[in-house]
């Protein structure tokens, strides 16, 4: 868009279409020497929403696929731990949860269901402002329906450590995401040449975690940003570990991607949080990436104070046509499924990836996914 | 629902409800779920009348014929907003300015007269009414008209939040010069009168309580003046105000209402660098947005710069840009040109719920 006002150097730097161009020339030329089909695979819905926000893909290498894997948190968090959610909105209790989480389908119902019904259900931006819900209204229990990954995990985790109010709890979703990428990669019908890692989780863990993960799995991996110019050059890395045959690591992203990360962060976010094994949606059992907090935070861990008890019910048979946990696995696109943009809608969603703005079906209705254009 | 349904008997299941369906917010958020529903229950209720624009064209406002030369454009608008009073005006501007400007997009740029209707909720400052009416009266005297008839009610605190109101406009047309919505033609360009999404994004700021510094304001204000002085520079074949569903959504109704495509240029479409900037926080594009005092237009090929001109000629218009034409291909769709690729700009759908990262 035409911007009145003067943009920072560092926005013009990133958005340049002709530095995009001469990538994709780049780009081009890798592919020629690579000679076959390459799968890319990234695991966050802010690449995704770049890709398609910018219409990327009208502009990649035709044998080029670049597929999302399980890296939308919300479209990855399960069933019963919204059932959780919604059932201690239903016991009277505040609620305050992530936007993107509000009108994701549990069993039964999504916590925009339950707010329908009466139950108090607030959509907060950060964890702290849950917290100064709780300190507002000292007679309320304020549970925080806590979801994301180490981005988000971190700062939940900060305001845990900050001595909150006693009404306050969390009820954790927060999900980790290197187990799960070493989930995806072993999956037999998972074919990943390279993978493009996440910027912003890494900001936090550091690029150095993924060391060990590229030569286990004899697969490179490059870390990369948010911006057109940081996912076209990310992309242009990982086709020449994979053109030299090199399951190589490379840090696309330095301005904000160190090898060690945050450290202040990671040390508040591992005294809070530990892991455990747990379902990610329609995906896998995958072990050691659900986030919950450590005994040391039980007082504060909603899951001790209340007793929840979720609804039982059916399924909706429409759910089990969802093909959510394909699509997570980067097996399937959207437009595969039968009930994309006809009986799943952001409005009526079926699966939790067409509800958040970080879910491939939603990002794919919204700007039109691979166009043909 | 058929035809043959009477008002009162029980809608079912076949007909796309359930028995306990029930309105939803989606319902009242300009997208498909708002025009099904209007659909179902008003058009197929209300029979054709003998108008030029009728409620079957859900166009801004209906164009009746009075006699042989002339035809009276009437338009209707209910507004609520929270809060009242924000950055840029308050629900007294807003209202006399939605339906002047809807008045305006049929072609009928000089508002005869508005009626205002308040709805009041007991308890309310009788200073805060004053000072919306007083609100209203500026932004009546801005676009050259007064209320000339109205009506008050009040309703107990807990049956409605502060105040409602509806303002209904009449305005007449030389006949056959109305302008509809549907009149796109291949080869058109398309011109934004002014900067995008300013309403949306400073009121979901400012809702949402954050503050991205001064710049933000609502652009709420009667068009009537731009939209006249485009008209009489060129030809002009088809208008919408981008309110809300912002510009993704009136240029798609635009190109179904029309059967043809239309192509943007992301780098023609004027935004603010603070809307610019809030929309990249907040999650939202300012494509899909509300505007209050913009106007998107399709004028022939051959008048676009001295329509341009003219808009950008007037306070109101002077970051007017062409954003796009009137193309063959991709028919009822939008692509934009986003300077590294291509895409759709589809419209959004329901409430805009920023996200988590």
């Amino acid at each position: 868009m035409a911007t009145n006002a003067d943009a920072g150097e560092g926005e013009l730097k990133f958005r340049d279409p002709e530095k995009a161009e001469r990538l994709t020339d780049e780009l081009d030329a890798l592919m020629d020497e690579i000679g076959e089909p390459v799968n890319v695979m990234h695991v966050c819905g802010s690449h995704e929403q770049a890709i398609a926000k910018f219409g990327l893909r009208s502009i990649l290498p035709d044998d080029l696929t670049v597929r999302m894997g399980p890296g939308c948190p919300v479209c990855v968090t399960n069933m019963p731990e919204v059932d959780e959610a919604v059932a201690l909105a239903e016991d009277g209790h505040v609620v305050a949860t992530y936007g993107d989480m509000f009108r994701v389908p549990g069993t039964k119902k999504s916590l925009a269901d339950a707010k329908d019904e009466g139950a108090d259900v607030r959509v907060v931006y950060s964890a702290s402002e849950a917290a100064e819900i709780a300190e507002d209204e000292p007679d309320r229990e304020v549970i925080f329906f806590a979801t994301g990954f180490e981005t988000t995990a971190a700062p939940t985790a900060a305001v845990l450590t900050s001595d909150p109010p006693e009404n306050f709890s969390v009820l954790s979703a927060h999900k980790y995401v290197p187990p799960a990428m070493e989930v995806v990669a072993e999956m037999p019908d998972t074919d990943v040449d390279g993978f493009l890692a996440a910027g912003h989780a890494a900001t936090i863990t550091g690029y150095g975690l993924f060391e060990d993960f590229v030569s286990e799995y004899d697969t490179p991996a490059v870390v990369g940003g948010f911006e057109p110019i940081d996912i076209l050059y990310g992309l242009a890395r990982l086709l020449e570990f994979i053109r030299d045959g090199e399951a190589g690591l490379e840090n696309a992203y330095p301005r904000c991607v160190s090898e060690e990360g945050n450290v202040p962060a990671k040390e508040t976010m591992w005294e809070v949080f530990e892991t455990t094994s747990g379902e990610w949606r329609g995906i896998a059992e995958i072990p050691q990436a659900n986030l919950v907090l450590s005994t040391e935070y039980a007082e504060y861990d909603a899951r001790e104070r209340f007793d929840i008890e979720p609804e039982e019910g059916a399924i909706d048979p429409l759910t089990e046509q969802c093909i959510t946990g394909d699509i997570m696995a980067g097996k399937a696109d959207p437009t595969e499924c039968e009930l994309f943009g006809e009986e799943c809608t952001p409005q009526d969603p079926v699966g939790a990836s067409m509800v958040s703005s970080e879910g491939t079906c939603k990002i794919w209705l919204e700007y039109g996914g691979q166009p043909d254009l | 629902m058929s035809d043959t349904d009477e008002v009162g008997e029980e809608v079912t299941a076949e007909d796309g409800y359930t028995d306990d369906a029930v309105i939803t917010h989606a319902h009242g958020a300009g997208g498909g779920q708002m025009t099904e529903l209007i659909e179902s229950l008003a058009v197929s209720r209300f029979a054709e009348s003998e108008a030029d624009v009728g409620l079957a064209a859900l166009d801004d406002g209906s164009v009746q014929p009075i006699d042989d030369d002339h035809s009276v454009v009437v338009t209707t608008d209910s507004h609520v907003v929270t809060p009242l009073f924000f950055r840029g005006g308050d629900i007294g501007r807003l209202a006399v300015s939605g339906t002047v400007n809807d008045l305006a997009m049929m072609g009928a740029t000089e508002p005869l007269a508005l009626t205002s209707s308040l709805i009041i909720e007991a308890g309310t400052p009788q200073s805060t009414v004053e000072r919306v009416t007083e609100s209203m009266r500026e932004a009546c005297e801005e676009a050259g008209t007064t209320v000339t008839t109205g009506d008050t009610k009040v309703m107990g605190s807990d049956e409605i939040d502060t105040l409602a109101i509806n303002t209904t406009g009449v305005g007449i047309v030389p006949r056959g010069e109305h302008v509809p919505d549907a009149g796109l033609s291949v080869g058109d360009k398309l011109i934004v009168s002014g900067t995008i999404g300013d309403h949306g994004i400073s009121l979901l700021s400012e809702r949402e309580g954050f503050d991205f510094g001064g710049d933000l304001e609502s652009d709420v204000q009667p068009v009537n003046d731009l939209v006249r002085a485009a008209m009489d520079a060129g030809e002009v074949t088809a208008m919408k105000d981008p309110t809300r569903g912002g510009l993704a959504t009136v240029l798609n109704e635009m190109a179904s209402k029309a059967d043809v495509g239309i192509d943007v240029e992301d780098a023609s479409v004027p935004v603010s660098g603070a809307v610019s900037s809030a929309g990249e926080v907040l999650g939202i594009e300012p494509f899909d947005v509300a505007c209050e005092g913009v106007v998107v237009m399709g004028v022939t090929g051959e008048d676009a710069e001295d329509v341009l001109d003219a808009l950008r000629d007037n306070s109101k218009g002077e970051d007017a840009a062409i954003v796009g034409e009137v193309v063959e291909d991709h028919t009822g769709q939008v692509v934009l040109d986003t300077g590294f690729g291509r895409r759709y700009l589809s419209p959004p759908e329901g409430e805009q719920l920023p996200r988590i990262c």
